[in-house]
């Protein structure tokens, strides 16, 4: 041992004795509160982009959030004024239409694989499927449905629609529903299904009147994260969705979102489409804050 | 007992309540019918899937028969001459993940461990557990919109200095002049650092007690116990944890796109514009036509397989590392 003891024992390392109250000076003492000190720094590290994200977001597009912005459209490039009503209107619309979508499909495929299926060479290779859908990038979701609906113009010869938007955005939703409804599922006891049918109930009243309701804590949070998330998501519209400058006109016509506009007018040279992107910034990441808020306050019911 | 039963014949009423039900067929037409509508609504993952891979292989046919797998080391993008090459993208979806990669790593560990070991009260551990997922839920394209307009100025006077002490090597050799890799890299460390911490968090979480209880039992510091028995345990989960992330920063889009400077040169300085697969698709397939749309589908079938293979990679990992206690 390279520590003489301090209080005089002898120093035959193997009973070396020390005192046994806290002695900050030693070797590893000083390491273990460096090593505090650095997972602490790395810390701070991590969340200060969250802070100043926020606060740029909150003073830059905070202080021009008034009614206009949500009852006028943008301005053309070069002028001032003007709102981003049509790209509220335009992410609402073509995140419900994606939600209507991967919400009973997702929760559908997963009851098949907590119900019905849960160790089968099926249900192993549905639940591996989505975990490779998962992992597929969001812009890929895009170039998918340009191939499929827009390049064949598949809804009545209509190429770039707010229907392609929405179906792009349900690929990246479908995963997440799928995922939180089979592991909502699996935590429901098997007695409440027993009991069910100990009482004489089918298999789809059980599951539709029974099952169903005890998981709808774990599942309605992440259906909403998913949605929250599918909102805030670019890539796959920026060629789907497309953009319009014009109020919605249908579901089968190019339309406006909050995050095309962002996209599209932050890289735009004019002063005024700049802070409409600055606008349109604050009230997504509202939306979306306040999204997962709700999560949050739903997934306390869980505990109870 | 049978013939008590008989003896004491119950009233209608109470007969009825021992009596089996019998289910009518229409009640096993709907249970039926459920099982088969979930099996399909299970299969559209499947479905899904073949579907994009065929879309996009069938997309990309014409131009793997034109430009072959020179495709993957040419670097001209030439929409006159109808020439495409994809090594400047492939090239940039590498180096900024793989770069982003290296520095989330210690953040996400190091912030996943400050919040699962007991060094702090817990009121600050979940105050910061909080604010990772938070990060995690802000858009991609309002941190491409603060890069550009906030990161990228603040940044350009390190990135300067850098220049200035590093500029000999082929690294650092252009002055930064705004978007460039660098910043991307930077905004990529921002996007994937929430998935590393969450996953890291999980599964540092899942170590047992007894093995921390072990480690201090015979008298080692916190960190002791963390560098000699708690991560070598979560090593497993944390290595895949990575590899998703690594995947994600692949496939990252808008910020990157917003900050890179989709520059259609080859430059091998970190500070000079640069390109990804994915800013390039973000960036030419609304005005793409013809064999462009089919370079382009070429580019997003690479992408693919890259992420499929770093996914895979991933689940092998954490299959194969898995837990050594």
């Amino acid at each position: 041992m390279t520590n003489p003891s301090p209080i005089g024992y002898s120093n035959s390392s193997l009973f070396d004795r020390r005192p046994l109250h806290f002695d900050p000076n030693l070797k590893r003492n000083r390491l273990n509160q460096l090593f505090t000190t650095v997972a602490g720094l790395f810390a701070s590290i991590a969340i200060l982009p969250l802070f100043l994200v926020l606060i740029y977001v909150l003073v830059q597009g905070g202080k021009l959030i008034s009614l206009t912005m949500f009852t006028e459209l943008p301005p053309p490039p070069g002028l001032e004024g003007g709102g981003i009503g049509n790209a509220v209107l335009g992410t609402i619309l073509v995140t419900a239409i994606a939600a209507l979508i991967a919400i009973p499909v997702g929760v559908g495929g997963g009851i098949y694989l907590s119900e019905y299926s849960s160790r089968g060479w099926f249900a192993q290779f549905v639940g591996f499927g989505n975990d490779v859908l998962a992992g597929v990038p969001s812009i890929i979701s895009g170039v998918f449905v340009y191939g499929i609906v827009v390049s064949t113009r598949f809804f009545f010869d209509q190429s770039f629609s707010a229907m392609a938007g929405g179906i792009a955005l349900s690929v990246l939703m479908l995963p997440t529903v799928i995922k939180t409804t089979d592991e909502g599922l699996k935590l429901v006891p098997q007695e409440l299904r027993m009991g069910a049918y100990g009482v004489g109930a089918s298999r789809f009243v059980t599951i539709t009147r029974v099952t169903l309701p005890s998981a709808f804590t774990p599942i309605a949070t992440g259906v909403v994260l998913a949605i929250a998330r599918a909102a805030g998501e670019t890539a796959p519209l920026i060629f789907t969705a497309l953009f319009s400058p014009f109020w919605p006109e249908g579901v089968f016509n190019p339309i406006a979102t909050m995050s095309v506009l962002i996209f599209n007018f932050a890289i735009m040279p004019y002063e005024a489409q700049n802070e409409l992107a600055w606008a349109a910034s604050f009230v997504l990441v509202m939306m979306i804050l306040a999204a997962n808020i709700l999560a949050r306050w739903i997934s306390r019911f869980a505990k109870v | 007992m049978l013939t008590d039963h008989r003896a004491t014949d119950p009233s209608p009423s109470q007969r009825d309540v021992f009596t089996l039900r019998r289910r009518p067929p229409s009640e096993r037409l709907v249970d039926l019918g459920f099982r088969q509508l979930t099996l399909v609504l299970a299969s559209m993952v499947a479905i899904v899937l073949l579907g994009i891979f065929l879309t996009v292989f069938q997309g990309a046919r014409e131009a793997i028969a034109e430009f072959g797998l020179n495709f993957l080391t040419t670097s001209g993008w030439d929409p006159v001459n109808e020439d495409y090459g994809a090594f400047i993208a492939i090239y940039g979806t590498l180096v900024s993940s793989i770069l982003s990669l290296l520095i989330a790593v210690p953040l996400g560990v190091g912030t996943a461990i400050f919040i699962t070991e007991d060094l702090m009260p817990t009121v600050v551990r979940d105050a910061i557990g909080l604010m990772v997922e938070l990060l995690a839920a802000i858009p991609s394209v309002v941190l491409g919109l603060w890069a550009i307009f906030v990161m990228e100025p603040a940044i350009r006077p390190a990135l300067g200095l850098l220049h200035s002490l590093l500029g000999w090597s082929p690294f650092f050799n252009t002055i930064p002049q705004g978007p460039g890799m660098a910043p991307a890299i930077l905004i990529l460390v921002v996007m994937i650092l929430p998935i590393i911490t969450a996953i890291s968090r999980d599964a540092l979480n899942q170590v047992p007690v007894e093995l921390r209880q072990g480690a201090y039992g015979v008298g080692t510091t916190r960190w002791g116990a963390i560098f000699s028995v708690i991560l070598p345990a979560a090593i497993s989960a944390i290595t895949g944890g990575v590899m998703l992330a690594l995947g994600r920063a692949m496939g990252e889009t808008m910020a990157v796109t917003m900050i890179i400077g989709n520059s259609l040169n080859f430059d091998l300085s970190l500070l000079a514009p640069g390109n990804t697969i994915a800013s390039m698709l973000a960036n030419q397939f609304g005005e793409a036509d013809g064999i462009q749309v089919s370079a382009l589908m070429y580019a997003a079938l690479i992408l693919m397989v890259l992420t499929f293979l770093v996914n895979m990679a991933a689940q092998l990992i954490v299959k194969r590392l898995s837990l050594r206690y």
